[in-house]
């Protein structure tokens, strides 16, 4: 048994939910004899991996859907063996070079030196060139985005680059100006609703219209966690009523009580506190830039708009040097006590002016 | 029967043409535009007088300095010395040219062994075929500006003692990133950005060739606008457009080169207090534009703006740069945003 998200996954690009002009468009795009390397970028859950499996089955066919997985060995010029997972099927490989960390240049470099060196044997029929899909290429490091700027041009005539980005901020202009871009824009809350609607049509379910809105509201316009909430909800009460409790995410509450836990009281020992907190978000692989968010968020709740500006101001500049440097708990500690100072100066004036 | 045989006939002899026809076409890889209508000769680049006449000189038969271009992208300093070297050499450009860019290994140890050795052969001042041509080799450094100090600085020597033999032609956008003394030993050329009715045409021209259909041209307008001059960018978002849609339209351009529209930049600047704030950087990332495109369009908007002051500006402006900064970085978009719409709010309360 899969899970919802998987089972109900379009396979066709005209059969997807939404962004359907779109749909239309890269189908268009599949059938002119000439394609182009694409830059597909959007919000996670929006549904980029889904339209690039729709478009691999319509370049392709369903051949596409045989996976397997390798591993991979590279040597990097300092002699330091790397190894990478890659998911490919007979016409596309897929691989994640952040994985590798600093070496991913080296990854790009062979692997796409690797399958662009292998011409299909019967191309009658075929297309004459292969997919390589890059996972987060926003995370690559420079280096590895210029090394990829030269590979593009180099083996066009063999292999195809998808390349798949939260956000275009990062990557650089000359890659940007050498791919057509796909911008994925989430989906609304009502487009999620009405895709949990149809999704428990077809598994058979009677999901209130109440209860939906509420999910996709949950979900922050982010259709895979939505229809994981759905099916939690689904496990916890069946049939659903219209005000069943929605499931939120533990690491969302536990961010909520360590807010709560700072505004309660600012001292040095509270801060030890926290940062037992702040250790356990970490380790349970809660991004440090989701929990940098999370609390700015909750923090500036109950301020002023001249204390929000300072804590926004504040918290993006340690958030900045928490990327430049490499032990994330620092910056979050020095944020939580730059908080408290700022907070107990403003709660003291206050209550200055009242005596 | 006759007229059965006959159009079997013209049926056959026609089908094995057609076929032909479509594999010819089918072996040519579609070329981006951009490549297909680089410039030929060097009379065909755009604008760019001085150099253009510089190098026209060397054609008819002077001696070449060695050279430093520089300028933003998109202004034709690739295009202007590929075309030069395929007039000078001609079919031997392969033989007399070494062309390195950015995604070449280009270390201090290349420049060394790979570039010394090739500036330390000599040419004859003959082809093959015994018609004349320049005694002389050309090395093209393209965007020379990543080059590390220390690989220039292995440079310096080599681009004096091997001037016999060698030109060297170094190609940048920041002229200030190279080491003095190799300036020193170049004849620099500025590239200025193009002018307005000088890309226009050329846009035209290519979309007449293409058979693409533009209207009155005020798209094109339009997609020069986006791109400031800079023509490889403005001619692949043409071709994206045309690709994805199948016509070139303006919403289409807005999609293909990432902008952000101009309402939400309106509507960024009029936020009025950190719940509007916060729902707007919600739903601009969620709507997956960029936020370094945002900021790009909100400098430009701000120092034009009329309603604020140059107080405001100068506040706005200062923290516009120092977010984009750390947006380079690689800090989050939506913290940096947050904290520029803060002292957006803060500069419309206090004029």
């Amino acid at each position: 048994m899969s899970l919802w998200v998987d089972k109900h996954r379009p396979k066709d690009l005209m059969k997807l939910d939404y962004h359907k002009e779109q749909a239309g468009r890269l189908k268009n795009l599949v059938q002119q004899s000439d394609f182009p390397h694409l830059l597909v970028y959007g919000p996670s859950g929006a549904g980029k991996k889904t339209r690039i499996m729709c478009l691999l089955r319509e370049l392709y066919g369903s051949g596409v859907e045989r996976l397997r997985q390798e591993t991979m060995n590279f040597t990097t010029p300092s002699n330091k063996k790397i190894e990478i997972m890659t998911v490919s099927s007979n016409y596309h490989i897929e691989v994640n070079p952040t994985d590798v960390g600093i070496h991913d240049r080296v990854v790009i470099m062979d692997l796409v030196k690797n399958v662009a060196q292998t011409h299909q044997i019967d191309s009658s029929g075929q297309r004459e060139f292969k997919v390589v899909i890059l996972n987060e290429v926003d995370d690559l490091t420079k280096d590895a985005q210029h090394a990829l700027r030269r590979t593009m041009e180099k083996y066009v005539a063999t292999c195809r680059l998808i390349l798949i980005a939260n956000s275009i901020s990062r990557v650089i202009p000359a890659i940007r100006s050498r791919c057509l871009t796909i911008r994925v824009p989430a989906p609304t809350e009502n487009e999620i609703a009405s895709v949990l609607h149809v999704v428990c049509k077809k598994e058979g379910l009677n999901l209130p219209s109440e209860l939906a809105m509420r999910i996709a509201k949950c979900s922050g316009r982010n259709l895979r966690r939505a229809l994981l909430m759905c099916e939690a909800c689904k496990v916890q009460q069946y049939p659903f009523t219209s005000d069943q409790k929605v499931p939120e995410p533990d690491w969302q509450l536990f961010i909520k009580e360590t807010a709560s836990m700072i505004l309660s009281e600012q001292s040095p020992k509270k801060l030890g506190e926290v940062r037992q907190k702040l250790y356990e978000l970490i380790i349970h692989g809660v991004p440090p830039d989701v929990v940098f968010s999370g609390l700015l968020c909750e923090l500036v709740k109950n301020c002023d708009m001249a204390m929000k500006c300072q804590v926004a101001s504040h918290a993006a500049t340690y958030e900045h040097r928490m990327r430049l440097g490499n032990k994330a708990i620092f910056h979050l500690e020095a944020f939580v006590a730059k908080f408290m100072a700022i907070y107990k100066k403003f709660m003291e004036e206050s209550l200055g002016d009242v005596f | 029967m006759q007229a059965f045989l006959k159009t079997g006939k013209i049926g056959g002899s026609e089908r094995p043409s057609s076929s032909g026809a479509k594999t010819s076409t089918k072996k040519k890889p579609p070329a981006p535009w951009v490549e297909k209508y680089r410039p030929k000769t060097i009379d065909d680049i755009v604008d760019q007088g001085e150099v253009v006449q510089v190098l026209r000189e060397c054609l008819s038969g002077g001696d070449l300095p060695h050279l430093l271009f520089y300028g933003p992208p998109g202004t034709g300093k690739t295009s202007a010395i590929l075309a030069a070297a395929r007039q000078l050499f001609g079919d031997i450009t392969r033989d007399r040219v070494l062309e390195l860019n950015a995604s070449d290994e280009r270390g201090i140890q290349v420049v060394r062994d790979k570039v010394k050795s090739f500036a330390q052969l000599t040419v004859s001042h003959t082809r093959p075929d015994g018609r004349a041509c320049p005694p002389y080799k050309l090395v093209i450094l393209d965007e020379a500006d990543s080059m590390t100090t220390a690989a220039q600085a292995a440079l310096r020597r080599t681009m004096e003692r091997e001037t016999r033999t060698t030109r060297f032609c170094l190609i940048c956008n920041y002229v200030s990133r190279i080491i003095p003394p190799i300036t020193s030993r170049c004849s620099k050329f500025r590239f200025k950005p193009l002018a307005r009715e000088n890309v226009i045409k050329r846009l035209q021209e290519i979309c007449e060739t293409e058979g693409v259909d533009v209207g009155d041209g005020t798209v094109l307008h339009q997609a020069v606008d986006t791109c400031e001059g800079d023509l490889r960018r403005a001619l692949t978002a043409l071709q994206c457009c045309q690709r994805l849609l199948g016509k070139i339209t303006a919403e289409g351009l807005i999609e293909v080169t990432g902008l952000v529209p101009e309402q939400l930049v309106q509507d960024y600047v009029n936020v009025k207090n950190y719940t509007e704030l916060e729902k707007f950087v919600e739903n601009f990332l969620m709507d997956a534009y960029s936020a370094a495109q945002l900021l790009e369009q909100l400098s430009a908007f701000v120092v034009s703006c009329g309603h604020l002051t140059n107080k405001q500006k100068c506040a706005i402006s200062e923290k516009l740069a120092l977010c984009s900064h750390r947006l380079l970085d690689g800090g989050a978009e939506s913290m940096q945003l947050t904290d520029l719409g803060c002292t957006i709010i803060m500069a419309n309360n206090n004029p």
